[in-house]
This record gives structure tokens, C-alpha cells and sequence, in this order.
């Protein structure tokens, strides 16, 4: 039987991955915006998975705002990154250091 | 039961916001760049309208609890959206000079106050998230305004990557939240949480305060602030130190009084944490610091730890306190950051502390404005700033954090040292040699400037009695403990 708890363990884990690849990842900036996208996605199995289990709408409802507005966080994102590319001629992580101190 | 009258009326001044920068977008799209200009007339005047409607909405609570009227979040947004304004006329004027006007910057300040009146709104952890999430997009869109320039590309690319790390760590904790309280609500989650929080509840609220402590770039999750400060163009950043921040703060403070005010003695632990790393990052991360939006990032840094501890308090003194550091700091930033704007030398801005040197011989009223706003920011008595930071210390003693308050003192005090250097070179320094004259001042800029020099001091003494009873009321009514 599957219940909650294993639910929870498997955003857990997610999110913690999420978090890893932001910090851990020294190379490409494309792989930042898709832990971004794991992260938010890991919250959105919490919320499912808490929603189910106390038999209340809400959760269900947070879960579609935040699918929509990791949307447009994903077109915002890519959109700086494009500007970013044209001024730099990359994306790699080590370059975007103009600014130090 | 759930009266759309009602509701319209107490979102009245974000409904005006949202629906005004669309027809302001459309202006604009169809318009063409030679609408510009009308396009920032419009969003001014726009935003002043939202400011009085909402100094006159009535107070309650709709949407299910989603959405809260009370003095506090009126304070808030009449203080918001009058911020946001002055961002719309810096930035048009600054963005023409400069040559990258382009009609977007005003409908996304527009955009970005519909998100911070609904932060200083929120009754709930959803329209906390949408809040938060949409004055957050328009703020990424404006670090990167200035679209050719590869250091704003890169602050704005810095500051998105960790703003969506800071939604998605204040959102887990909403999650656990959720989870363990069974209610977005905060009345209803305080009602849990009142005898103290369990554990997994103490996760979600940790995980939340990371989160928002992210938006307010307190210490150690400031990492963005410096390099955005510097990036960014000008007047996005004197907008990002000001609206936003308040923003946050009251959303701080609502979402931790409302929503968990029977754990405080949980939560104030964490926060005496973040507000002894803020000094201490901001007092001594300022004294290196070369470039002046650098020093005020580190500035602000330091600052936000003064409202984080008056957040700790947790009394209604401290809200009070709170509202008044906020507005006061708010004003002294925005002038700050006006008269950098009004400066520049040989058509190139000045930016570094050394370019300040001579200033008194071309400009001297502009000196005593910045003579007078570093020392408001220092905290020095009797300009604004000391009355704000008067108000915080007070609170903090009377609620018994005497120690982090002694701390703090001891941080101004470091933190002197880096506003006397800007006030030292500006007077005493001789100008640099082979280099002309300052430019002559664009009038927006200047007069914002000396403006907020003149409320610094002698004005604020006439505000405080006036803003003084205003804070205070908008405390009590708060769901303090």
C-alpha cells in the first residue's frame, strides 16, 4: 500500500535534487532553468499528495497556479538567458562573472 | 455569504492597476515608441489614482480569507504604489538620456505594484505565492532592461536564477505547511499553531522564512544583491530597494504574526540569526566596496537586518516601528539613488565613491543633499533615519532582545565609517585632474533628490506626528500577540 509518506519522500527527493543541480552544476545555464523546473514540480506532488489525503480542494487549486506561473517563469527565464547569449557569445556558468567582490 | 460587491471594492485599487497597464501595454503596442512618453504620464497618474483608492477602500476580508483590507496593508500600499510612481518619472527621464526608453518600463512597474499590493494583501499562503510571484517576474524583466549591456544581462540572469530558488524554497514550505495544518488560511493556521508548532510544521515555517528572507536579500541569502545593484540600471535599482522591499517586509510580518503568532519564540530564533548575519555581512561588506550601488546593495543588506528585528519583537510596537523604519528608509534610498542619477561627468555617470570628489565646487546644494541623506541612512539624530532606527531599538528593548539591539548599534556604528568616506571625499577631496566639470542635472532627478534631503530633515519632525499615530494604528489592528 502506497500512503502519504512515500508521496512526500519522493518530492522530498526531488526537491533535493532540484537544489543539487543548481549548486553542484558548473557548466550550462540550461540546466539550472530545467532544476528550477524540478523543483517546482516536486512542490506540486507535496501539494497533490496533501490534498488527497486531507480530502481538501486547495492544494489541488495551489498546484494549477503554480504549473501556470512556472510557465511564464520558464519564458521569462529563457528570454534572459537569449539577451544574455547575444551579449556574451555563451551560456556557460563560469562566464557569468563580470561583476566580483 | 460572499458579496462581489464587496470584494470588488477592497480589490478595487489592484483590479485599477491590472486592468490600467494592459490598456497601457496595448497603448504602447499599437502606439509605438512616440506614445512613450505619454505612456509614463499615464502610468503615474494611474498609480497615484491606485494610491488614493486605496487610502479610501473600505477594510474586510473576501475571497475566502485570500484577500485582507486593514489599516496595515492600506499603509503598505498608499506607501507602494506613491514609491512606485517616483520609479516611473526617475526612469523615464534616465532611460531617454541614456538612450534604451522603451514604453515596457512603465506598464512593468505597473505590473510590478499590482504583485506588491497583493503581497501587502495576502491573508493566504496561495495569494501569498501569486503575490510574491507576480512582482517577481516583472523584476526579473526589469534587471535585464537595459538589454545590450552585458552586466545587466547578467544581474538580471543572476537575479532570476536565485529568485525561482527562492520561490521554490518558499514554496516547499508552504507545502509542509499546508500539509501539517490542513488550511492555507493564516487565521486558520495560527489556530494550529498556537500552542507552539510540531516539528514538521517548524520545517515548513523554516523553509518559508528562507524564502522571503531571499525577497528582502537579508543575509545569508543575499548573494544577489551586490551584483544586481551594480548590473541593473539605475533607476530599476532605486526601485528594487524601495517598493519591494517594503512589500516583503509586511508580507514578512503578516504571514509570521497572523499566521504563527503562537510560535513566536520558534521563529524569533531564526530571525535574530538572520538580522546578527545582516549587520554583520553589511557593516563589514561595505567597507571595501568601491562602486556606490555596490556600497548601497551592502547598505541595504544591513538595513533590512534593523527590520527583521523589529519583525522579531513581535509586539505591536514593532510593527509600528517597522512601518515607520520602512517608509523612512524608503525615502531616504529613493533620494539617494535620485541625485546618483542627476550626477554625471563628461555625459558618463558617476558611479564610483572616488568620481564624488570635488563635488562641493560644482554642485554644492547636491552636497548637502547627499551630506544629508548618508547621514539619515547612518542614523544619525535628528534626520529621519535615527527616528526609524530610534523606533526599532525601542521595540527590541522593551520585548527583551537587548543584546541583538547592542549589536546592531555596534554595526551602525562600523557602517559610519563608509557613509563619513562618501561625505569626506565629497567635501574635502580635490577634483580629479584633466577631468571637467559636472554635467548639468536633468531637473526630474535633482528635485526628487533634494526633496528627500528636505524630509530627511527638517521636514520629517512635522511627518513624524502625523506618520507616527498613522503606524500606530495600522499595528493594532494587526493580529499581533
Amino acid at each position: 500500500m502506497i500512503g502519504l509518506p512515500h508521496y512526500l519522500a519522493v518530492a522530498a527527493i526531488l526537491f533535493t535534487i532540484g537544489v543539487f543541480g543548481i549548486f553542484v552544476n558548473r557548466k550550462n545555464i540550461i540546466i539550472i532553468l530545467m532544476s528550477i523546473e524540478l523543483i517546482l514540480l516536486s512542490v506540486n506532488i507535496n501539494f497533490v499528495a496533501f490534498s488527497a489525503y486531507l480530502n481538501d480542494i486547495s492544494g489541488q487549486i495551489m498546484a494549477m497556479f503554480i504549473l501556470t506561473v512556472a510557465a511564464a517563469e520558464a519564458a521569462i527565464g529563457l528570454a534572459i538567458l537569449v539577451t544574455f547569449f547575444r551579449n556574451r557569445g555563451n551560456i556557460a556558468v563560469d562566464d557569468a562573472s563580470m561583476m566580483k567582490g | 455569504m460572499f458579496d462581489i460587491n464587496l470584494a470588488l471594492q477592497i480589490a478595487a485599487p489592484e483590479a485599477l492597476l491590472a486592468i490600467g497597464s494592459m490598456i497601457l501595454l496595448m497603448l504602447g503596442a499599437y502606439g509605438g515608441e512616440k506614445l512613450g512618453r505619454v505612456v509614463s504620464l499615464l502610468a503615474v497618474a494611474l498609480l497615484i489614482g491606485a494610491a488614493g483608492v486605496a487610502a479610501n477602500a473600505p477594510l474586510g476580508m473576501v475571497f475566502n480569507g485570500a484577500f485582507v483590507s486593514d489599516p496595515m496593508s492600506v499603509y503598505a500600499k498608499v506607501a507602494i504604489y506613491l514609491a512606485s510612481a517616483l520609479a516611473v518619472v526617475l526612469g523615464d527621464g534616465w532611460t531617454r538620456r541614456n538612450g534604451i526608453a522603451r514604453f515596457e518600463y512603465p506598464v512593468l512597474i505597473v505590473l510590478a505594484a499590482v504583485g506588491m499590493g497583493m503581497m501587502a494583501s495576502a491573508g493566504d499562503l496561495m495569494s501569498l505565492y501569486v503575490g510574491v510571484e507576480l512582482q517577481s517576474l516583472a523584476l526579473y524583466v526589469l534587471a535585464a532592461f537595459h538589454r545590450d549591456d552585458g552586466r545587466a544581462s547578467e544581474a538580471g540572469l543572476k537575479y532570476f536564477v536565485l529568485g525561482a530558488l527562492s520561490s521554490g524554497l518558499l514554496l516547499y514550505g508552504s507545502s509542509l505547511i499546508y500539509g501539517f495544518t490542513g488550511s492555507m488560511r493564516f487565521d486558520e493556521i495560527a489556530a494550529v499553531a498556537a500552542g507552539g508548532a510540531e516539528t514538521g510544521l517548524i520545517f515548513g515555517l523554516v523553509f518559508l522564512i528562507c524564502g522571503l528572507a531571499f525577497k528582502v536579500s537579508a543575509a545569508p541569502f543575499h548573494m544577489w544583491t551586490p551584483d544586481v545593484y551594480e548590473g541593473a540600471p539605475t533607476p530599476v535599482v532605486a526601485f528594487f530597494a524601495t517598493a519591494p522591499k517594503f512589500a516583503a517586509m509586511v508580507l514578512f510580518a503578516r504571514a509570521l504574526s497572523e499566521g504563527f503568532g503562537g510560535a513566536h519564540d520558534q521563529w524569533a530564533q531564526v530571525l535574530v540569526i538572520i538580522s546578527l548575519i545582516s549587520f554583520a555581512v553589511g557593516a563589514f561588506g561595505g567597507l571595501a566596496q568601491r562602486d556606490i550601488p555596490r556600497l548601497l546593495a551592502y547598505s541595504s543588506i544591513a538595513n533590512i537586518g534593523y527590520a527583521l528585528l523589529a519583525i522579531t519583537a513581535g509586539t505591536q510596537a514593532g510593527l509600528q516601528a517597522l512601518l515607520l523604519f520602512m517608509t523612512f528608509y524608503m525615502v531616504d534610498t529613493l533620494g539617494f539613488f535620485a541625485l546618483l542619477m542627476a550626477l554625471s561627468r563628461g555625459g558618463r555617470p558617476i558611479r564610483r565613491i572616488a568620481d564624488l570628489a570635488g563635488l562641493r565646487k560644482d554642485k554644492p546644494v547636491t552636497t548637502i543633499a547627499i551630506t544629508v541623506l548618508s547621514l539619515s541612512v547612518l542614523g544619525m539624530p535628528p534626520f529621519a533615519g535615527f527616528w526609524g532606527k530610534f523606533y526599532v531599538f525601542g521595540a527590541a528593548l522593551q520585548a527583551g532582545y537587548w543584546i541583538v539591539a547592542a549589536l546592531g548599534l555596534v554595526a551602525s556604528v562600523v557602517a559610519a565609517f563608509y557613509y563619513l568616506r562618501i561625505i569626506k571625499v565629497m567635501w574635502f577631496d580635490a577634483p580629479p585632474e584633466g577631468e571637467g566639470a559636472v554635467d548639468p542635472s536633468p531637473r526630474d532627478a535633482q528635485w526628487i533628490g533634494w526633496a528627500a534631503a528636505a524630509f530627511s530633515f527638517p521636514l520629517v519632525l512635522i511627518a513624524l506626528t502625523w506618520l507616527e499615530p498613522l503606524a500606530r494604528n495600522a499595528a493594532t489592528s494587526f493580529g499581533a500577540g
